[in-house]
């Protein structure tokens, strides 16, 4: 048997260990951040919060590939990982999570997490789902248009893919080979519906024969599989060579928003199992036997990221809510 | 009677028609397994099984056709659409051909189906989850649109679209379901007709016309005017948009010769714009003073819970608009009050 280790891994995929270290701690942020939301959701301090736990490595491994505030990215509301990897701090998203008047993303207009940034290159999108994947198309097409050399990457759940927006978007995409990747995280349910009752093939990355485009599906919990695969997508779209659509096999930990009780439609053995496959412990655990972290280090980082999150939280408590006075739409007349 | 809440009669009204007509099937996204969003169709999936309580997948425009053709072949399909907001992924399929395929089709096709969907803002769902469209389809040829505001109202109604043979919308409301009302047993009459608008309470002061959610606030308003301010306020519940019951608004401002429409959509070409342009039409030399409109404010629903609850009409807009029809009009008849100080309170708020 064939063992490869860490490093041979991330030499494969253009990596150093340093690297790794960081994609640790982009997992261990999103992880600690999700957490924070959910309790101040608990305590009725966040009306609404739609977590990303059991998903985060999908988002940081697939963000990484992509060129901060030079690609655009449209993530989907479960994508906190990816704001956080492109560039969006734990204050901007608190700010938002809060509906505080410097929320980056809507001045506290929008439900939190539906993540828009233009500095950054992060489009908002919509509450019913999959709308962004023919905005996204749009968008490849104006760079296209405009000579720029950018990426655009498109994140959606399973159930977008039940949309025409999706079969539109990706057609669109594919007959023009415009520079796109489409990153389908496949938790499967879309909220409480099984994938078995929304579609009747095994995997979403099998659409893409039908647009004439790879569709090539990866472990969502290996974060550096999922790198790898996005790496070589981005490159794809990057060469003039058309959008691939990537599927991340991975499960959401947690119910699918702060509204739902998932143990109404999923079997607690199966949560169970999925919790078994966390990617966190799992790349924590590869870490820790390349030699590339310890245990008084983790710790430490861990202690560094709550401070973070600590930090960033007073601040965004300290900030003003919207006010309606003077804003001139709330007027009646 | 039995006292239930909103939620109650829904759910006991579907059951009761699928226990009578077997070609009454539910569709719709988490209808199923998890018993519906909001509850409204628990237990069903158990009692009648998956060939009449079928889970959709996030795919409105694909079922929503799909229950079109089901009834195009006699069957009668009530399909839930979460929130109304998601309704315009389907807007294709309901304007262009639930509505006019009996038309277009020489009358050889009809289309028996129910949309139910609540609207409805307040719950800090924020701007693409707490919209009020109903306008958009009871301003179309074809479609009837129903908006109860009590759980009565609400199971006469339910019966009655199941059993129309035109498509309709039949309109709910978040924060209905858990408001409770007396509703009759099962009897086969207690089908309410479509079309016809409910006088709530009777006054002789000022007619309130309203609907869905806002026709509950308006009977605590006109309750609060009479016991505070001695005012008789008439409140109207349209109950259904289309087809509208104009007869019944323009009899009610004939006798009070004034209205205030209360609404919970946008003010602009709003259900309000064509309820007042009937009482112009129908009425206008019996006004005594210019109808107003409250509504919501002209924007998309904000999350901030603050800039929510600026953006909504309330009670006090209602009260302010009745006291303000009122000033403009010699105040209410026969108490010889003075009507200076009301003036002033409505003048104050610009």
């Amino acid at each position: 048997m064939v063992t490869t280790t860490l490093s041979d891994r991330l030499a494969d995929v253009g990596l150093a260990d340093a690297d790794a270290r960081t994609l640790y701690r982009w997992l261990l942020l999103t992880r600690a951040l999700d957490e924070r939301i959910w309790r101040l959701n608990r305590q009725g301090q966040v009306p609404f919060a739609i977590p990303a736990r059991g998903q985060e490595a999908a988002q940081v491994g697939s963000a990484y590939a992509l060129r901060p505030g030079h690609d655009v990215a449209l993530p989907y509301p479960r994508d906190l990982g990816v704001v956080l990897v492109l560039g969006m701090t734990p204050l901007e998203v608190l700010l938002s999570a809060l509906a505080r008047a410097d929320d980056p993303s809507s001045a506290g207009r929008q439900l939190p997490m539906h993540w828009g940034h233009a500095r950054l290159g992060i489009v908002s999108s919509s509450s019913p789902v999959g709308t962004q994947i023919p905005h996204a198309a749009g968008i490849a097409l104006a760079a296209r248009l405009r000579g720029a050399d950018s990426v655009t990457c498109c994140f959606f759940g399973d159930g977008a893919t039940s949309k025409s927006d999706f079969h539109e978007g990706v057609s669109f995409a594919a007959i023009h080979r415009l520079p796109i990747v489409f990153f389908c995280q496949n938790n499967g349910y879309a909220t409480s519906v099984p994938l078995s009752l929304q579609m009747a093939i095994p995997n979403v990355a099998d659409y893409a024969s039908a647009y004439g485009i790879p569709g090539l599906v990866v472990d969502g919990n290996d974060v550096l599989a999922v790198y790898a695969a996005t790496r070589e997508a981005v490159h794809r779209a990057r060469s003039g060579d058309g959008p691939t659509l990537l599927e991340a096999k991975t499960y959401r930990l947690l119910p699918h928003t702060s509204d739902d009780d998932d143990r109404r439609y999923r079997d607690p053995a199966e949560v169970a199992t999925w919790e078994a496959r966390d990617p966190l412990p799992r790349f924590r655990a590869d870490l820790l036997a390349a030699g590339l972290l310890d245990e008084p280090s983790d710790a430490e980082l861990l202690a560094e990221i709550h401070a973070e999150i600590d930090e960033a939280l007073t601040q965004a408590e300290a900030t003003a809510t919207p006010m309606p006075d003077g804003e001139p739409s709330l007027a009646r007349t | 009677m039995p006292e239930v809440t909103y939620r109650q009669a829904l759910h006991d009204t579907l059951r009761d028609e699928m226990l009578r007509d077997e070609n009454v099937f539910l569709m719709g996204e988490e209808i199923g397994v998890f018993e519906g969003s909001y509850k409204i169709t628990a237990g069903l999936l158990q009692e009648f099984g998956a060939k009449r309580v079928r889970d959709a997948p996030i795919a409105e425009e694909g079922f929503v056709g799909a229950a079109i053709g089901a009834a195009m072949l006699g069957l009668r399909p009530v399909v839930e659409i979460m929130t109304i907001n998601f309704i315009l992924l389907a807007m294709d399929q309901i304007i262009n051909h639930a509505a006019k395929i009996h038309y277009m089709f020489g009358g050889q096709s009809r289309v028996p189906m129910v949309i139910r969907t609540p609207g409805g803002g307040g719950q800090q769902l924020a701007a693409t989850h707490s919209q009020n469209p109903e306008v958009w389809f009871a301003h179309t040829p074809g479609l009837k649109v129903v908006a109860p505001s009590t759980p009565a109202d609400a199971r006469g109604l339910l019966k009655a679209s199941i059993r129309d043979d035109d498509p309709v919308l039949f309109l709910e409301n978040l924060a209905l379901y858990n408001t409770k009302g007396e509703v009759p047993e099962d009897r086969p009459d207690d089908v309410l007709p479509i079309g016809v608008a409910d006088v709530k309470r009777e006054g002789s002061d000022i007619t309130i016309i309203s609907y869905s959610r806002m026709a509950a606030v308006a009977m605590h308003v006109a309750e609060q005017l009479a016991s505070e301010d001695g005012i008789k306020a008439e409140v109207i519940d349209l109950r259904s948009l289309r087809p509208l019951d104009r007869a019944t608004i323009v009899d009610s401002v004939r006798k009070t010769n004034r209205a205030v429409v209360f609404e919970e959509d946008w003010r602009a070409y709003g259900i309000g714009a064509e309820v007042a342009a009937t009482i112009q039409e129908h009425a206008f030399d019996h006004l005594d003073a210019p109808v107003r409109r409250i509504a919501a404010a002209e924007v998309p629903l904000p999350y901030a819970k603050n800039m929510e609850l600026a953006a909504l009409p309330t009670g006090q807009h209602l009260v302010d608009a009745v006291h303000a029809t009122l000033d403009a009009s010699g105040g209410v008849r026969g108490n010889g009050r003075s009507n200076g100080s009301k003036g002033q309170r409505s003048a104050s708020r610009g």
